[in-house]
């Protein structure tokens, strides 16, 4: 009996028992589709996460006050303002301590209420430089961004995010008009456009003044100078990590401290923080996916029992396969393709039932579900093999009925 | 391989059971099914074997279809010593000496008249073209000739005990071994199948069939009567 000939046999056995090979097959579809789906939303829950972080801009550095950890793992005082000032941003910002760097925007962000007319909206007040539009990746809507003349003035003026321009005036076409804000009015002289929102904040939702004007009139003079964040913009691609050597030694030296670890900033980068939500989402993914293999294991023992079932329902025809001359390899093997073939449909209609749901899902669901390729077609194996390694028991067993007691069996 | 004549330039017998003993064994019980059984069947004979039930006469045939082994004494098939045979080699020696014709007919439902008739043909290796062949030829020998795709459940008790019998004929075996093959058939089948084995005969095949009915073992030209295990007198017609 050739493979051609057990795959027919086999074949033809799963069919005339349809109802209960469909419900076998259905434990392992659905095992299947829910690997696809999980693995599938993982991979799309850290591109959705990388690419919101990469929209605030490539080869950017993050220069943030206070150490990432004191050598009593504590975390250094983040945000305490005191540690990074408007000359740490001037400093970075010459070529020639940091040629690396191509731009540099300091910001220094307060919340802070704002007035207009009869309303008021409480949002994130940012004062900093012209550079930080570049810095950030960020593009108008409409009107203009500060420039160096509003900033050497401490000029009146404001650029609004396009939700902030809509809370406070119900449209985004609002060049012109005035915002006050601690009682002092400024005049709106752009908008936004749209960004979305990363993993922590809306970035439609600030209002960005000159870094001068909210040192010295938005927010108290103790920390005229100091700034919350210096962000700095890399010259090229390839040059991210010597812009934060610069940056580092650079900014050792000015704070006057000479070991790294005693540093009172923190870089970070783009990477280290797609690192972190990647390696978050890994962990997610293989949990879900653990979950997953488990009701694939329980489509498994589905296939045992079905094939336990078949094999006592058939002992008869396994009989008189016997005494018509089946050598037991033969019989073993005719089991053993039937469960294969049960694993392998549970694992192609899995496969398309995973696939179609990955389309269909995310308009539901709202997040993007990644199809792997890799993993379909590992999950099919898998399916095979679960088939197999689930089949060798009943199909051992078949092989090891004596005819004489399978024929007289009724 | 297998030597079918013996030193002395006689051919040897197409069976040839000596001294055979087979016991049962359960838990601390033990059961002798055979005591001792001398039996030789030449080429071409047709023997009934009798006997009531629980005499012994369904091992003796379990030992004759090597479905079983002996526990002591010898049997040689066609030359063939199978006492020393693992499970591979019995199922070779069934599927090459051996045509079964069972008194349940033993007919997969699920496949068509030919396609149960191949089977033996299948555990041999005969090409697939090869098998329809010779699996339509043995149908047309036992007139079955325009029934050639129909299931057991479309076919009267005869005709799907024809079946099985097409089915014992398609590997051109040294031995067509019936288990009470009329049991299940009414008195016209009956007569039909016993028909086709008296055709067989007359063509020269080696039948050995297994009953309790006298008049089924009537048509055999020579019975064999077991009882308790042992052979209990033989009478051979003209």
């Amino acid at each position: 009996m050739n493979w051609r000939e057990t795959l027919d046999t086999s074949w033809s056995a799963v069919r005339s028992h349809a109802l209960r090979s469909v419900l076998t097959v259905l434990g392992i579809l659905i095992g299947i589709a829910a690997v696809i789906l999980t693995v599938g939303l993982g991979l799309g829950t850290q591109k959705d996460v990388s690419s919101q972080i990469s929209s605030l801009g490539s080869d950017l550095l993050i220069v943030s006050p206070g150490s990432s950890t004191d050598s009593s793992g504590l975390r250094g005082g983040f945000g305490t303002g005191s540690s990074l000032t408007a000359s740490d941003a001037e400093a970075l910002s010459s070529s020639v301590n940091a040629p690396d760097i191509a731009a540099v925007a300091a910001e220094k962000s307060s919340s802070l209420s704002l007035e207009a007319g009869d309303g008021n909206w409480t949002t994130t007040v940012t004062g900093t430089t012209p550079s930080w539009l570049d810095v950030r990746s960020r593009e108008m809507l409409s009107g203009e961004f500060i420039d160096e003349e509003d900033q050497d003035t401490a000029a009146s003026v404001v650029v609004l995010g396009t939700e902030t321009a809509t809370e406070l005036f119900g449209t985004t076409n609002v060049v012109g008009r005035t915002v006050t804000i601690d009682g002092r009015g400024l005049e709106v002289i752009g908008v936004l456009a749209s960004a979305g929102s990363d993993s922590s904040s809306n970035l439609d939702d600030l209002a960005v003044v000159p870094l001068s004007t909210s040192s010295s009139q938005l927010v108290g003079a103790s920390s005229a100078s100091s700034v919350s964040t210096i962000y700095l913009k890399a010259a090229g691609d390839g040059q991210l990590s010597a812009a934060y050597q610069e940056a580092t030694s650079v900014l050792l030296n000015l704070h006057g401290i000479s070991a790294a670890a005693d540093a009172d900033f923190t870089i970070a980068s783009q990477d280290a923080l797609v690192d972190t939500a990647t390696s978050i989402y890994r962990t997610l993914t293989v949990l879900l996916t653990g979950i997953a293999a488990l009701s694939l294991l329980v489509g498994g023992i589905g296939v045992m029992n079905i094939m336990l079932v078949s094999v006592s329902e058939r002992t008869r025809e396994i009989g008189l396969r016997k005494a018509l001359g089946a050598p037991p390899w033969a019989i073993r093997r005719q089991f053993l393709v039937e469960a294969a073939i049960l694993g392998l449909s549970g694992g192609l209609l899995g496969a398309v039932l995973g696939i179609a749901s990955a389309f269909a899902l995310p308009g539901v669901i709202g997040s993007s579900i990644e199809v792997s390729p890799a993993a379909v077609v590992l999950s099919i194996v898998v399916a095979v093999g679960i088939g197999l390694l689930f089949g060798v028991y009943p199909a051992t067993r078949a092989a090891r009925l004596a005819p004489i007691d399978a024929l007289r069996s009724e | 391989m297998v030597e079918r004549a013996s030193s002395d330039g006689i051919v040897e017998p197409v069976i040839r059971l000596t001294e055979a003993k087979k016991v049962y064994r359960s838990g601390s019980i033990e059961f002798e099914a055979l005591r001792g059984v001398d039996l030789e069947i030449g080429e071409g004979e047709y023997v009934a074997v009798m006997g009531p039930s629980g005499s012994g006469k369904s091992t003796l045939m379990n030992i004759l279809g090597c479905l079983d082994t002996l526990s002591s004494g010898s049997y040689r098939l066609a030359g063939a010593d199978v006492d020393d045979f693992d499970e591979v080699e019995l199922a070779r020696i069934r599927n090459q000496r051996i045509g079964f014709v069972f008194q349940q007919f033993n007919l997969l439902p699920s496949l068509e008249a030919w396609r149960n008739v191949e089977l033996p043909l299948l555990y041999a290796r005969v090409p697939a073209a090869d098998r329809r062949r010779r699996a339509e030829e043995a149908l047309d020998r036992v007139g079955l000739g325009d029934r050639y795709g129909n299931r057991p459940g479309e076919l009267s008790g005869g005709q799907q005990q024809r079946v099985a019998v097409a089915r014992a004929l398609v590997g051109e075996p040294t031995l067509i071994l019936a288990d009470e093959p009329t049991g299940n058939l009414d008195s016209v089948s009956t007569e039909d199948v016993l028909g086709l084995f008296d055709e067989l005969h007359g063509l020269g095949r080696t039948i050995v069939l297994i009953t309790h009915e006298q008049e089924v073992a009537d048509r055999a030209r020579r019975t064999v009567r077991v009882r308790d295990g042992l052979l209990h007198g033989e009478e051979v017609r003209a």
